[in-house]
């Protein structure tokens, strides 16, 4: 079996599932159950000046019939006195001395955060995270993603908590910002070991349309939230890549947002991701479903010869480049199986109205299967990506793979458009239908 | 003893005939229509008679706009309730559903339709508007699918419609032919009371149109005159002992049990006669109205049936036997059923033959003659200029559904010989576009 055991600058555990700071780690009695289950770690739901929080806390997102693609929240920080999560901290690293308790920490002044740091170093936790990343409600009050969003405000913040830490300190970023690796570098110089992303981004989930008032509803108002759930883990996957891309960006990373099976985990961590954090799939499904990462991620391990974490980690990154960097001679073409297609014909209509009238109905021969234009086909995927038949549409490599040419070679050669009707446009020789053929479609 | 105990009251009759395409719940509706590929030029409606925008209206219900998937339904079919329930979906959208293809359980069509018309009807919602009195009347004779199916677009169009109908209720066989466990009496009739409010047609019952001079005093009060009479009685097929008590036309005998329901008495051993859609329906309500055996018998190989598979399926389904290869001789008994003489038969050169000596009486006390319906020919003769074809069936233009008799239009099971629901219905509405043309 290979070593799924996991270091994130010095926190260890058995294995990279986290759960993230949130409900699911709001009591030692949660942490506890889920290690049980076999969760490798847990950051706590933060600690701070405990809140009060309103009651109708969270709105979900579904699509058709999945429920739960994304979940918004305007719950706050914990609203339990910092001894009773002191003495469960404690309780857990009692019965889970080698899984990772990481301690989620937001405070305002410097006294403070140097008063909580001991306490919870004190109460046994493994790590801190730094939650400047919370977008609703905490950040009103100057903490949170206000936090997050001011580099230099972050900067001195991980400062302070560095003054008095000897435990690993990781800082966890939001995305409500334009540029996620200038808090990102923010973390490294103030001296932060790790940082985790993303936070929850700032939403509105969606409105009630009889009674006009976005959910969740308190009382007849609501209020942005803070989004997350399988929804957002493209955005995350993007953030996570540009923080581990980036030359001034040194510390691991241990990534968020979306991520409820193995194959997550495993994409996050080609990405470059030490470790995972875990909270939607949890809040939908409970902590069994670590039952299915753990031998999920152990298996593909095993398909691929990594022997640990870190020979898989950021095997994507390299693979991640700019647009000008790809190569404009690779050409790729859709072909349909016509033994497999179920005549549904969405290929056809997508293609036809939302993307280059490169697929042709075959008329009166009774099969519903649609055919490809091949000389209007521009291989942008969008008709494998409909069709609702696994395999049935597959994108064939047409080019030989010899010529390399990208727009950065074409910019640097002179040979790209420059003007608005250059003859070097992409588009120049490809068939358009004339704009009256529409009104002649059925 | 039978699968199902003889039904004595309402509740016992309504338990043993389940219906067989029950109303979905909300959970199921939003699941099943979250399944819906939305094919495009899908071949769920270009298998549907009246063209229903089936897609559409899944959509409509999975993005909750119910009112708006009832009103796509009622658009292509008024008889959108009834047909989601007695439609034979299997062969018609759900049958084409692409899923199929790939081996996977095809969307539930028609309940789904019904999920959508239901909450239509039972909210009494208006769908459309009426076009304003044009000041032209239209008769139609017989309240079948094709003739309120007729009225409903000719009021759209701004005609004044009465509808003359021999019986007691609306809707023809869809509640007077179609099997219990497709759909209930009430659903039946709050769709067409649905139906009549909406469109504000008249419907005069129990006023049978049988005369020529009851016809002409139509052609002389209105400006055109549609037909959907529909079929006749079950056909003799010139059986000895045809008479005797205890002989049943099936059309006429489901036209009871929809009526009197657990009131009908049935034998404890019946005989089916037939091998057609009607003969299933007749069987499958033999046995579950508490017939200790029930025999389907048709003379031809299974192969050769009329009935669509899954109806004998259905029959099957509730005990009923399939005797195929054995034409019926004559009726036996004295003054009642006692029994059916029975010759086995083959094929030799294509053509059906009784193998000598191998006749056979099976006892019974009850037998169900499902040969087909006769057509009404004598009723037809009194229109003059009104031509047949050979097959006895109504000549229409095929557009407008005019009949030779240019002011008399026609549609239903006296032009098609007898085919769905949702085959007249589709037709009706057509042929009140034929009369607007006409009139116009």
């Amino acid at each position: 079996m290979p070593d799924i055991s996991s270091n994130l600058a010095g926190i260890k555990s058995p294995n990279p599932f986290w759960l993230a700071s949130a409900p699911p780690t709001n009591s030692g009695y949660q942490v506890m159950k889920a290690f049980d289950a076999g969760w490798g770690g847990a950051v706590w739901k933060t600690l701070g000046v405990p809140v009060v929080n309103v009651s109708s806390r969270y709105g979900g997102v579904n699509y058709r019939d999945s429920r739960l693609i994304g979940l918004n929240n305007i719950e706050l920080i914990t609203d339990r006195p910092l001894k009773d999560n002191l003495h469960e901290i404690e309780e857990v690293k009692k019965y889970f001395p080698d899984h990772a308790v990481v301690a989620s920490l937001m405070v305002e002044s410097r006294a403070e955060w140097h008063q909580i740091v001991k306490d919870v170093e004190n109460a046994g936790a493994d790590g801190i995270e730094l939650n400047f990343g919370c977008p609703h409600g905490m950040c009103e009050r100057g903490m949170g993603s206000a936090v997050g969003q001011e580099p230099e405000v972050l900067k001195t913040i991980v400062g302070w908590v560095k003054e008095v830490s000897t435990v690993p300190v990781i800082v966890k970023l939001t995305p409500n910002i334009s540029d996620i690796t200038v808090p990102a570098q923010a973390a490294d110089e103030g001296g932060g070991d790790a940082i985790s992303l993303i936070n929850t981004i700032q939403s509105l989930v969606g409105v009630d349309i009889d009674n006009f008032v976005p959910y969740p509803v308190v009382d007849g108002k609501s209020t942005h939230g803070g989004y997350c759930g399988p929804a957002v883990k493209p955005i995350a996957l993007n953030m996570l890549k540009n923080c581990a891309q980036h030359t001034n960006v040194n510390l691991p990373i241990s990534g968020i947002g979306g991520i409820e099976n193995w194959r997550d985990a495993v994409e996050y961590i080609l990405l470059g991701a030490t470790n995972v954090q875990v909270c939607t799939a949890v809040m939908h499904f409970g902590f069994g479903i670590i039952r299915e990462m753990i031998p999920g991620l152990e298996n593909y391990m095993v398909e691929k010869g990594f022997d640990s974490l870190e020979d898989m980690r950021g095997k994507a990154l390299g693979n991640v480049t700019n647009w000008e960097n790809l190569n404009l001679k690779h050409k790729v073409i859709a072909d349909i199986d016509e033994e497999k297609c179920i005549g549904c014909q969405l290929c056809y209509i997508a293609c036809e109205d939302g993307a280059h009238q490169a697929i042709g109905l075959t008329e009166n021969n009774g099969t519903r299967v649609p055919h490809i234009i091949e000389d209007n086909c521009v291989g942008c995927n969008l008709c494998s990506i409909v069709c609702p038949v696994e395999d049935c549409i597959t994108m064939v490599r047409k080019d030989d793979g010899t010529e390399v040419v990208t727009w950065k070679d074409r910019q640097e050669e002179g040979s790209a458009p420059t003007t608005f009707n250059d003859d070097r446009a992409g588009g120049i020789g490809h068939w358009v239908p004339e704009p009256k053929d529409a009104l002649n479609k059925k | 003893m039978g699968e199902f105990k003889k039904p004595v009251s309402e509740e016992e009759f309504d338990k043993n005939f389940g219906q067989i395409k029950p109303l979905m719940n909300q959970t199921e509706a939003h699941l099943e229509s979250s399944r819906c590929l939305f094919c495009y030029d899908a071949p769920c409606q270009t298998a549907c008679p009246t063209s229903i925008d089936i897609p559409l209206f899944i959509r409509q219900i999975n993005s909750g706009d119910l009112t708006g998937s009832a009103k796509t339904i009622y658009a292509s079919n008024y008889f959108g309730n009834a047909c989601g329930k007695v439609c034979p979906t299997e062969v018609l959208c759900e049958g084409a559903c692409v899923y199929v293809e790939q081996n996977v359980k095809p969307i539930e069509i028609g309940r789904l339709q019904n999920y959508a018309t239901d909450q239509a009807i039972s909210e009494n919602k208006k769908l459309f508007e009426l076009a304003p009195e044009n000041g032209k009347k239209v008769a139609i004779i017989g309240a079948g699918p094709a003739g309120i199916s007729c009225a409903c677009e000719l009021r759209t169009l701004g005609y004044v419609v009465d509808i003359f109908e021999s019986k007691e209720k609306p809707s023809g066989l869809t509640v007077y032919g179609v099997a219990p466990y497709k759909i209930t009496n009430e659903e039946v009739l709050d769709e067409m009371a649905y139906l009549k409010e909406q469109f504000g047609y008249s419907v005069r019952y129990n006023e049978p149109i049988n005369s020529k001079a009851g016809l002409e005093k139509l052609e002389q009060e209105y400006d055109a005159v549609f037909i959907g009479i529909g079929l006749g009685n079950t056909s003799s097929i010139q059986l000895a002992g045809e008479n005797l008590e205890n002989c049943f036309g099936a059309t006429e005998l489901i036209e009871e049990l929809r009526m009197n329901h657990h009131k009908v008495e049935f034998g404890e051993k019946v005989i089916v006669l037939g091998g057609g859609n009607t003969a299933m329906d007749a069987a499958s309500e033999s046995a579950q109205m508490g017939a200790e055996k029930v025999i389907l018998a048709y003379r031809r190989s299974k192969t050769d049936m009329g009935a669509y598979e899954f109806e004998y399926d259905l029959a099957k389904g509730v005990g009923v036997d399939g005797w195929f290869n054995v034409t019926p001789l004559k009726i036996v008994g004295n003054g009642k059923v006692e029994g059916v003489k029975f010759a086995r038969t083959e094929v030799v050169d294509g053509k059906l033959v009784q193998i000598s000596g191998s006749e056979f009486t099976e006892p019974c006390d009850m037998v169900i003659r499902a040969t087909g319906q006769s057509k009404q020919v004598a009723w037809l003769n009194q229109i003059g200029g009104l031509q047949l074809d050979g097959g006895n069936r109504i000549v229409v233009d095929v557009k407008t559904f005019q009949t030779t008799n240019k002011r008399y239009f026609a549609a239903g099971d006296a032009v098609n010989g007898g085919m769905e629901v949702v085959n007249a219905a589709a037709d009706g509405k057509q042929a009140a576009r034929g009369i607007h043309d006409f009139l116009s």
